[in-house]
């Protein structure tokens, strides 16, 4: 196991390739859950969660009974790719949701109303989409799926301590709410490209 | 309501984009260039008016509860028909849109357009309705992917508009602009409603 590509894996989804911020994935949770930090930090934990959840079993099913080299049926089932991955993402979050509400009442308390809407979140599926198309194997998919879920809740966090600031501050009648928003969010998009001359 | 007011709500009162705020990720990430803006926007439309319709037609056939896995697996096999299609006639856009394509599966254009319209009406206006929000959301990308790809390479449709001396605003292509694009349209979308509004009293 090399550790510096992991190390490479770990620093490219924060902050070299975020996903939020340079992919564009996960957006409508950036928006519609970045109005108070307490609901921010509870969707990154839920997302980093279950990202990396997705990234472990989306893996297991592709390597072994989609890819036709290394699947136990031998055949090519690759185009089933899209339905196989966004069923087991589902069938995924309604467990970790069922597991969570028997075995951690607390934490479902703080995660349960986040869990149903991340189904649908892009960055789940994308993740799973993304470790098949760079070839990671196991461990690589794992970590890069925990890795872009804590990129993601970084920036959520970053953007609702700026938007509970915003609340405050004078904002033309016009640009309230969301265009704002983007604009804030544009701005750290901006800081973000700063990362992008970085090279290993 | 009549049935041209199904097609024509989605286009500009109820755009999915800039009114309703569904499928941000798609508008910003493939909205380089007026080409992919154009080629998201047929994907999407075409997994749109067929996921209305076949949902609308076995809408009663299916049980409540399991209702949204089911929606996402007639929209999942349609997004598959459109990634293979894509991929065998057009490969070049294929390749430029990415994940984006099998990604239509989880834009919440259309699980919101079969939850909230398709699964309660019937298959001429579900058609419709998805025909609507299918072209309001290309009329969308197709806005933000004119202004980014005119400032920030000085072309559109690859069709040169600036002259060679232009210096590129290359952060319009980049990351921000989307963002910075889409936010300063939405502004300006509410300036245009308060002046009706204050018109209207």
């Amino acid at each position: 196991m090399d550790f510096s590509t992991l190390f490479i894996i770990i620093i490219g989804s924060i902050f070299i390739n975020n996903f939020v911020i340079s992919r564009f994935l996960g957006l409508c949770p950036y928006i519609g859950v970045s109005k108070k930090m307490d609901s921010a930090i509870g969707m990154g934990m839920a997302v980093i969660f279950v990202m990396t959840m997705a990234s472990t079993i989306t893996w297991l099913i592709y390597t072994f009974f989609l890819n036709k080299a290394t699947s136990i049926f031998g055949i090519d089932l690759t185009f089933l790719r899209t339905i196989a991955f966004i069923l087991s993402i589902a069938v995924l979050v309604q467990f970790v949701e069922m597991v969570i509400k028997k075995a951690a009442p607390e934490l479902y308390k703080a995660l349960g109303i986040y869990l149903p809407l991340i189904t649908t979140n892009c960055a789940v599926l994308g993740v799973s989409l993304l470790n098949i198309n760079e070839n990671y194997n196991f461990i690589e998919s794992i970590v890069n799926g925990a890795a872009a879920g804590v990129g993601f809740t970084l920036v959520l966090v970053l953007m609702a301590g700026i938007r509970e600031r915003l609340e405050y501050s004078k904002v033309p009648k016009s640009m309230k709410g969301m265009p704002i928003s983007f604009i804030v969010a544009g701005c750290m998009a901006l800081a973000f490209l700063g990362f992008s001359g970085m090279k290993f | 309501m009549k049935a041209i007011q199904e097609f024509t709500k989605g286009i500009i009162k109820e755009n999915p984009v800039f009114v309703m705020a569904l499928g941000l990720c798609p508008t910003l990430a493939v909205s380089t260039s007026v080409q992919n803006a154009i080629g998201m926007g047929a994907a999407a439309t075409f997994v749109l008016v067929f996921s209305n319709i076949f949902i609308s037609l076995i809408k009663n056939l299916i049980p409540s509860q399991v209702r949204i896995p089911c929606f996402i697996l007639v929209i999942a096999s349609f997004v598959t028909i459109v990634d293979m299609a894509m991929e065998a006639y057009v490969p070049p856009l294929h390749k430029s849109l990415g994940i984006f394509i099998p990604l239509i599966v989880v834009n919440c254009i259309i699980l919101g357009r079969a939850e909230a319209f398709a699964s309660k009406n019937g298959v001429f206006k579900s058609m419709l309705d998805g025909l609507g929000m299918g072209l309001g959301f290309m009329l969308a990308i197709m806005v933000i992917a004119l202004i980014r790809e005119f400032l920030g390479v000085g072309t559109i449709l690859d069709i040169r508009i600036l002259p060679t001396s232009y210096k590129p605003m290359v952060a319009a292509i980049l990351p921000p602009g989307a963002f910075v694009t889409i936010g300063l349209l939405m502004g300006l979308l509410n300036i245009l409603q308060n002046k009706k509004k204050s018109k209207a009293n």
